[in-house]
């Protein structure tokens, strides 16, 4: 049941996803350097955490996409295993082609930093098991490009498929039908703009977020 | 050596927060007649090359590969010049 967090350059939540996976679940967790391309097989779930990787320079996530360690992320979730990439490791999951669709400027143009409701519109997941259906949890967000796009035809699909696992209450950057986290079509790979690492101890304000780590936990066990 | 501009553009279909912020405040400082502002990028690459057509084909490699998201936008590769 191993968790791998994987590091890159310009990283920053890192530190708190390893945390949570440690000390609030109890489970082994290893940092991986994106340099490195380590044999993946011994991982469960692997976290791309939030930052600001490569300096989110040309677009958030669009270097850091291509790091070595990438090709093995990309065959690990192509195997089936569990994915999950939170803010900007949302956004290399897009420009890594693993979830649909991108992400744009917020459209207020400011970087937001403040906590938000969230709606669980699935629990149809190895990441939400643990909600209830239409719950709604307060979990922070801090990001500059959380602006997420898709066309017409692929929010269809989204919907058909049941893939929009939190939406936004109160819309703040505006992203196409309030979506705030989603699924791929396999359910295996999560990308979540807000941090459910920084909402995983009553300490930090919330602990709305720990369900999400509880969940995968929660999949595991049944699923070896 | 070959030099081009590599001009990326959001997709027409794909809302422009900047340009629409650039466009409100233009209006307000009393430019008439804005009807449009859309932004983008231009990026200047330099590249070792046989001759033009192969580095244009290079050029347009990596913009696909990296330089553009598809999903969201377009490119367009300029006159490819020799140093």
């Amino acid at each position: 049941m191993n968790f791998g967090v994987v590091v890159f350059p310009g990283s920053n939540c890192d530190r708190d996803c390893f945390d949570v996976v440690r000390d609030v679940l109890k489970q082994p967790v290893d940092f991986l350097w994106h340099k490195e391309k380590p044999n993946l097989d011994q991982y469960s779930c692997l976290i791309i955490p939030g930052g600001f990787s490569y300096g989110d320079y040309l677009r958030c996530g669009a270097i850091a996409r291509f790091s070595p360690i990438m090709e093995k992320v990309i065959k690990f979730a192509e195997k089936g295993g569990l994915v999950i990439g939170i803010c900007n490791g949302f956004q290399i999951l897009l420009e890594a082609g693993l979830l649909p669709g991108a992400m744009m400027r917020n459209t207020n143009l400011h970087f937001i930093c403040k906590y938000v409701d969230l709606k669980v519109d699935s629990v149809n997941s190895p990441f939400s098991s643990q909600y209830k259906k239409g719950q709604t949890i307060r979990v922070p967000i801090a990001h500059n490009e959380g602006n997420y796009y898709i066309d017409d035809a692929g929010l269809a699909e989204l919907k058909k498929n049941d893939q929009i696992v939190f939406r936004y209450v109160t819309n703040p950057n505006g992203a196409r039908d309030d979506i705030a986290g989603l699924v791929n079509k396999n359910r295996n790979v999560l990308g979540m703009m807000p941090h459910p690492e920084r909402s995983s101890e009553m300490i930090l304000g919330s602990a709305d977020g720990r369900p999400i780590f509880e969940s995968l936990v929660d999949w595991m066990k049944k699923h070896g | 050596m070959f030099q081009a501009d590599v001009e990326v553009m959001l997709k027409d279909t794909v809302a422009d927060p900047q340009g629409i912020t650039v466009l409100t405040s233009g209006t307000a400082l009393g430019i008439k007649g804005l009807e449009d502002v859309r932004m983008g990028k231009l990026i200047q690459v330099k590249i070792e090359a046989n001759n033009s057509e192969e580095a244009k084909n290079k050029i347009d490699e990596f913009s696909k590969k990296l330089l553009t998201n598809p999903v969201i936008e377009h490119y367009r590769i300029g006159q490819v010049v020799q140093l």
